[in-house]
């Protein structure tokens, strides 16, 4: 376990620069970790980040699949938004562990 | 003097020749979990690996009852490979896996190639299997990207930290 300052907050992260604790994170916070992915972030970005979160910390399984069921966006615009590996950029600004999920 | 070498796999060309309900979710399952992390993804549908994209066959895959010994009763018991020919055993025990699946999240064969593709994720089929099973492109559903020969599959799948993997 380490740690980090984003936007003057000191935060626990893993050894991926993971959240180990999802209450210690902001949207200030966010912006500034998207900032090291090269990412602005938007409206839809928090809309979708605030999906994860709540589908997290409610204890359900994180998968590509479930974007479809957000009511915020679909997949294809998921990808456009977290280019790469969606997912796990996602889950890292979210501030939420990454998922372990194969789907 | 030392060189850094970057052995990370950034392409993947997964060949699916096989058209039962595990061959064709190792595949999809693969495929899926390649576009999500960011790596290039082709994958190459033949011979009866055609039926999972075939556009009414891909939903309604079954998986083999015979001389399938792994297969298993719920409570871990050998199905008897004499189960397996009792009229609608096959579709049971497919329709049986597919509920499972769904419980873990894994999606019908259509959904997940919807995902594949919504990720970039190229679907093709092969050119002889096609000619060999009458099938032709309108059969195909809109996820396949193009019929290709074996040759034009190889010049797909060219590139450094490229993979062919044969499901």
């Amino acid at each position: 376990m380490s740690q980090k300052t984003y936007a003057g907050i000191t935060v626990d992260v893993n050894e991926e620069g993971y959240f180990t604790n999802p209450s210690q994170w902001t949207k200030e916070i966010a912006l500034e970790i998207a900032k090291e992915e090269n990412l602005v972030l938007t409206g839809q970005h928090f809309a979708i980040m605030e999906f994860l979160r709540s589908r997290y910390l409610g204890g359900e399984p994180l998968s590509i699949r479930s974007i479809n069921h957000s009511g915020v966006l679909d997949v294809k615009t998921f990808y456009q938004l977290f280019p790469g590996a969606p997912l796990k950029k996602a889950t890292k600004i979210a501030g939420i562990p990454k998922p372990a999920s194969c789907i | 003097m030392s060189t850094e070498v970057d052995y990370r796999i950034k392409k993947v060309n997964i060949i699916c020749a096989k058209g039962a309900i595990e061959d064709v979710y190792a595949t999809l399952v693969m495929g899926n979990g390649a576009v999500m992390e960011g790596i290039e993804t082709n994958i190459f549908f033949t011979f009866f690996g055609l039926d999972a994209i075939v556009k009414n066959r891909m939903d309604k895959l079954h998986t083999g009852v015979i001389g399938n010994p792994a297969l298993r009763l719920p409570g871990g018991a050998r199905m008897p490979s004499l189960l397996g020919v009792i009229p609608g055993m096959e579709s049971f025990t497919s329709w049986m896996m597919l509920k499972e699946m769904d419980k873990l999240d894994i999606p019908p064969v259509s959904e997940f190639m919807d995902l594949i593709t919504a990720g970039g994720g190229k679907i093709y089929a092969c050119k002889l299997a096609m000619d060999m099973f009458k099938f032709k492109k309108e059969d195909l559903s809109e996820h396949v990207s193009d019929i290709l020969t074996i040759g034009e599959f190889y010049a797909h799948a060219g590139g450094e930290g490229s993979q062919i993997i044969f499901t």
